[in-house]
């Protein structure tokens, strides 16, 4: 069985070969043979879960050495696949969500001359993802991740006709960047401390390591999950990255490729487990990005940024958790599943609403559109309820027992405060998401005809596209529940990443009380705001908080103070320094050289005299010379 | 005296021993007879073959000659000679090792590459309706006189130049493999004098041509008495001239004393003395600070194939003696020795690189940076560990290659008065013939040592050797010359590339299928040996060990 692992990866790669060296030739059936290579890497790993499912609970991990990749004294690196339940929860995630977004992308790229190069770099991102979630070493972890940033850059990128694309594309890799550092220097610390990249034997050994060696690790992972997660700092690019086609926002930027840093850090657990200063660090990252998304989205127009500003706060809320150590991994890994249902099936369905729009993305453009679109409705309308955490439905079941954990993060203020965090979250979520829905499917209709006359007209969108969604929606609503049965998900996850029980500072029915309430408060302000009186088609100048909002909350402000006109001077000064000081001395000395040198010229002046004079004090001086050797 | 009287000496001496004959393994000696006879027969071809095809047979004897001497290297080394056969033949005379074997290859193919630079006739405009090439129509005429204009408008050619490098191609393949000290007296002189008259058989310039023959003379006659100076004096501490016995003496392994030489033998000052002696002759060939005087003007002056040929064959033998000396002779004196040459070795580094930069001719910038090389070979040569051997003939079959290659390349570019060797007319030559100037750029490259050519593998050997040979300090001046050394050939680069080509620049001839196999053969190993070295170091490490 386990023989099967490297053919998850294997099939979309050799999708991606195919399609993206395969020329004009397969323009036709391109997008065919993507598809049915993603589903066929989803049939794999529903293959592979269901030999699973039959082991008992212990036994249940496989591991394919595929070759030994470095062979090095010293330095052993292997191809090398593991599948556990954690990876495996991945798999079927990517894949997954993976084929349907496939499956999606026919009917929405169908009039772009470049589908078949999109399809092959969609193929590029699934391989590069499950190389990432399946390796069992961290340096093949970081081939993945590396794979996952070139295919999110190039996605990013893929209409780089638009310089805001080009841009977009080129900002979300610079971030990144600065996270895979983090990435690498956390390998090579575990290098030099463990002396080998494997997890079986990095996590085992933690016992016997220092605590400050683990917190630096622990950091510099934490460092490469916030620029891969768009976690406060490293945050600015995600809203960006909304410039690429809808189906990739939905997929890469929405349920896959940004939960990378969530997979990091419950992978790695037991280094954090036995690092308590930087799992603090990532549950503070986690509660200052789940509110900093939150407030974003709040103001955004926009709907897909909206959404991602959303995004960015439901991370924060699997950091904060995967920070609480054993108490919120396996809450974490479940947000993240249902995160990934019900975040895609709101991508796609707001890619369904500007499909019908002429690609229009301001919401307040849009309007009463639930008449015209009532699949797009229903299914988007499901996975409204479930991110807010309507009771019942999937968010309700994973959030909740976040916010739980969180109040338990110990008996002292830090267990309120992070406590209280989460449940503000939960408020904001309703307000914003509330806001969106309102925003875009009730109320009046505001579309207008643009410059050259073409008015919109909303029309429900192909079954390619539809299906998909309604798939989704299942999802939003019943596997959050189905989770919850019986505790099966923690269960499940249990051998990998430890469990256990939270005992928050208040009682469970409390925070579930308490949750609930925020949620009908936050949903009921945006119903006052925007329900029960007209949505401006310009948008107002509003108040400051607003306006700093939708510049979100100056990220690119701070950074362009902060680190573009800090680099400058930085740069700046070497330069000054490189031409006065290092300049000088290298002129110098190469002054001092070419002076000596026209000096002993001089010695050469063409008489075969002073020539024979010059050897015969050579000689006298390497005779005297070895004798003097054997005087001292 | 009567013509009884003389009779009866005649017949009244005393009976004389039997004189035994030596034995001679001809077999192993063939690669040195096969050139040592073409060089005689080629003399005859002087005598006895008219003027019109004298050419054509010379060239033709001495490419056969050359290449069946390496032949014979070959197969001696197929034959084990080169490892588990080594020997010493000719009544010990002559080694017969791996590093012999690989150094005689090396001036065998250099010697080949040169003898087609020799032979190159297309680079000057035909005079008179006869080709030319770079030697004089008649060394015997005066320069610039009737005779001269005479010899040039019959057009005579100093074919003499391919026996007379064949005799010295014979001297060198003796040189290194010479074992006793008469020996490598007697091939040294037999390589050198045959250097000193190609010297001075330029075909332009030849004032300056004749005057670096002389000086070359003056100075090798002074270098090679003192060399003979130092052989007599290790004789009255041995007793002995083979390397075998006096390495016992000095050892103390032996302690019989000649009763001739019982006042001498065994005094350490005979010995210091003359063994500096002898290493002051050695360093001489190699072009060593401060024997190192003579290059500049000798490279300049000399004909240009003559000035390559020199440089890199000469430079390969010289080497390949001065190890053997070190190794087999003095390794007991080993304590002795290496400080001085610490010393020798720092200073020709230095010097070398320093006053390369002020250096406003190509060949005379040349001959600065072959001063260089001899410095960072020595480093190899001093580091007295078998890596050091390898690593030296690894450096030298390297270095042999891309000198004769970057020598052609001058031959290229002139203009009206022959060779422009001035740097200031190299400047924008890669606009004008970006292919000659790409070709002496990477012959520059690997002389500065970068990697990917023959230098940089040449240059790592011999450091990683000297580092690991305990002389750390000597690494240290030798990457700060290489630094140094760097500045002017990429200076040279920069000219050729990034400098406006002048108005009246020089032009570059057109080469026969001769010149260019000698600068494609200079290219090619540059590449291969920087690319892919490690069979050849290899080869280098298997031929390291002397045999005693």
């Amino acid at each position: 069985m386990e023989n099967l692992i490297a053919l998850l990866v294997a099939a979309p790669l050799l999708g991606a070969a195919v399609l993206l060296c395969g020329g004009r030739r397969l323009d036709r059936t391109g997008h065919w043979i993507g598809t049915l290579l993603a589903v066929a890497s989803f049939a794999v790993g529903v293959l592979l879960f269901t030999d699973m499912l039959g082991k008992d609970a212990e036994h249940r991990a496989l591991h394919q050495a595929l070759f030994s990749w470095i062979p090095v004294e010293g330095f052993q690196a292997d191809v090398a696949f593991q599948l556990d339940q954690l990876s495996m929860t991945f798999v079927l995630l990517i894949t997954g969500v993976g084929s349907l977004i496939h499956i999606y992308s026919i009917g929405y790229m169908e009039h772009d001359e470049r589908r078949r190069r999109f399809f092959g770099y969609l193929n590029l991102f699934l391989a590069a993802m499950l190389l990432l979630v399946i390796a069992d070493n961290y340096l093949l972890l970081y081939v993945g991740w590396e794979g996952v940033g070139l295919a999110s850059y190039l996605l990013i990128g893929f209409w780089q006709h638009k310089p805001s694309a080009a841009t977009a594309a080129k900002k979300a890799f610079l971030v990144n960047r600065v996270g895979d550092m983090g990435l690498s220097i956390a390998i090579m610390l575990m290098f030099t401390t463990f002396g080998t990249f494997a997890f079986g034997p990095v996590l085992e050994s933690v016992g016997d390591t220092g605590e400050g060696k683990l917190t630096a690790i622990g950091l510099m992972l934490l460092l490469a999950a916030c620029g891969k997660s768009a976690q406060v700092p490293l945050q600015s690019w995600l809203g960006d990255a909304m410039e690429g086609p809808t189906p990739v926002s939905a997929l890469i930027h929405a349920a896959t490729m940004v939960t990378a840093g969530v997979y990091l850090i419950t992978r790695s657990g037991a280094i954090f487990n036995a690092a308590p200063d930087a799992q603090l660090a990532v549950v503070i990252v986690g509660a200052v990005t789940l509110i900093f998304g939150a407030i974003v989205g709040c103001a955004k127009d926009d709907i897909k940024k909206a959404l991602a500003g959303s995004t960015m706060s439901q991370i924060g809320y699997m950091i904060l958790a995967a920070g609480l150590g054993p108490i919120g991994y396996a809450f974490a890994i479940m947000h993240l599943v249902t995160h990934g249902f019900f975040k895609a099936g709101l991508f796609l369905g707001a890619g369904s609403v500007m499909h019908g729009m002429n690609d229009e993305v301001d919401m307040r453009k849009y309007g009463g559109l639930r008449k015209y679109m009532p699949v797009t409705f229903v299914t988007f309308g499901l996975g409204y309820l479930a991110i807010i955490g309507f009771p019942g439905l999937s968010g309700f079941w994973s959030k909740d027992k976040i916010i739980e954990a969180a109040f338990a993060y110990d008996d002292g203020i830090r267990g309120w405060i992070f406590g209280g965090v989460a449940l503000l979250g939960a408020g904001i979520t309703a307000f914003y998401m509330t806001r969106v829905m309102i925003m875009t499917f009730f109320g009046e209709k505001r579309w207008q005809p643009d410059e050259s006359g073409n008015e919109p007209h909303p029309h429900e969108s192909p079954k390619s596209m539809t299906i998909p969604m309604i798939v989704l929606a299942f999802g939003s609503v019943f596997a959050g529940g189905l989770f919850s049965l019986n505790e099966s998900f923690v269960k499940w996850l249990e051998p990998v990443t430890q469990f256990e029980h939270p005992h928050p500072v208040i009682s469970v029915p409390a925070i579930t009380a308490s949750t609930v309430v925020v949620l009908l408060l936050g949903a009921g302000l945006a119903y006052l705001m925007y329900g029960r009186k007209p949505v401006p088609v310009t948008a107002p100048r509003g108040s400051l908080l607003t306006r700093a909002a939708r510049r979100d909350l100056l990220q690119d402000d701070f950074n362009h103070v902060v680190l573009v006109r800090g680099g400058e001077h930085l740069t700046r000064s070497l330069v000054y320094v490189d031409h006065t000081v290092v300049d000088g001395v290298v002129n110098g000395t190469a002054a001092g050289f070419g002076g000596l040198s026209g000096r002993l010229r001089k010695l050469q002046n063409g008489f075969a005299r002073s020539y024979a004079v010059s050897m015969f004090g050579g000689t006298a001086i390497l005779i005297a010379a070895t004798l003097l050797m054997r005087a001292v | 005296m009567s013509a009884s009287a003389v009779h009866s000496l005649w017949t009244m001496a005393a009976p004389i021993d039997k004189i035994d004959a030596p034995t001679i393994e001809y077999t192993q000696l063939l690669p040195t007879l096969i050139v040592i006879g073409a060089a005689v027969l080629g003399i005859l071809v002087e005598a006895f073959v008219g003027r019109k095809a004298r050419y054509y047979v010379q060239v033709f004897l001495t490419v056969v000659a050359l290449v069946a001497a390496f032949a014979a290297v070959i197969g001696l080394a197929a034959g084990g000679y080169a490892s588990t056969e080594a020997k010493i033949v000719a009544m010990g005379a002559i080694a017969v090792d791996g590093p012999a074997l690989f150094l005689q290859g090396t001036i065998l193919l250099t010697g080949l590459v040169a003898v087609f630079t020799f032979a190159e006739r297309r680079l000057d405009p035909a005079a008179h309706g006869n080709h030319v090439d770079s030697f004089t129509a008649q060394a015997a005429s005066v320069p610039g006189s009737e005779s001269e204009q005479a010899a040039v408008k019959a057009g005579f050619t100093t074919t003499e130049v391919f026996p007379l490098s064949l005799f010295a191609i014979g001297g060198m393949l003796v040189f290194p493999a010479a074992n006793d000290l008469l020996t490598l007296f007697i091939a040294l002189e037999v390589l050198s004098l045959p250097l000193y008259l190609l010297c001075a058989l330029a075909r332009r310039k030849r004032l300056m041509s004749q005057e670096a023959a002389v000086k070359y003379f003056l100075l090798g006659a002074f270098s090679s008495a003192f060399l003979l100076f130092g052989v007599a004096l290790v004789y009255g501490y041995a007793g002995t001239v083979s390397y075998a016995g006096i390495a016992d003496v000095v050892d103390g392994t032996v302690q019989t004393v000649d009763p001739a030489l019982a006042g001498t033998m065994g005094n350490d000052a005979l010995l210091l003395v003359g063994a500096a002696m002898i290493l002051m002759g050695l360093l001489f060939k190699v072009g060593a600070v401060p024997f190192h005087m003579w290059t500049p003007d000798v490279y300049q002056g000399a004909p240009t194939p003559v000035t390559g040929f020199m440089a890199a064959a000469t430079k390969v033998a010289a080497f390949g003696a001065l190890l053997r000396l070190l190794y087999v002779v003095l390794p007991g004196l080993r304590w002795d020795w290496r400080p001085v040459m610490w010393g020798v070795a720092i200073a020709t580094m230095l010097i070398g690189a320093i006053v390369a930069i002020t250096q406003t001719d190509i060949k005379r910038l040349l001959a600065y940076s072959s001063i260089a090389h001899a410095g960072f070979i020595l480093a190899g040569v001093i580091a007295a560990t078998p890596d050091g051997i390898s690593s030296v003939l690894f450096y030298l079959g390297a270095y042999s290659f891309v000198t004769i290659g970057a020598f052609a390349v001058v031959t290229l570019v002139r203009d009206a008065g022959g060779e422009a060797t001035h740097l200031s007319k190299w400047a924008g030559l890669g606009r004008r013939s970006p292919l000659v100037a790409a070709v002496f750029a990477v012959f520059l490259l690997a002389f500065a040592g970068i990697p990917l050519t023959s230098g940089f593998a040449g240059k790592f050997a011999v450091f990683k050797a000297a580092a690991e040979g305990g002389a750390g300090m000597l690494v240290v001046v030798g990457v700060i010359s290489s630094a140094i050394a760097a500045f002017f050939y990429i200076r040279v680069i920069v000219l050729m590339f990034f400098s406006e080509p002048k108005p009246e620049g020089p032009t570059v001839a057109v080469p026969s299928p001769l010149t260019i196999t000698a600068i494609g053969v200079g290219v090619a190993v540059t590449l291969v040996l920087g690319v892919a070295p490690q069979y050849f170091l290899d080869l280098a490490n298997q031929a390291g060990v002397f045999v005693r």
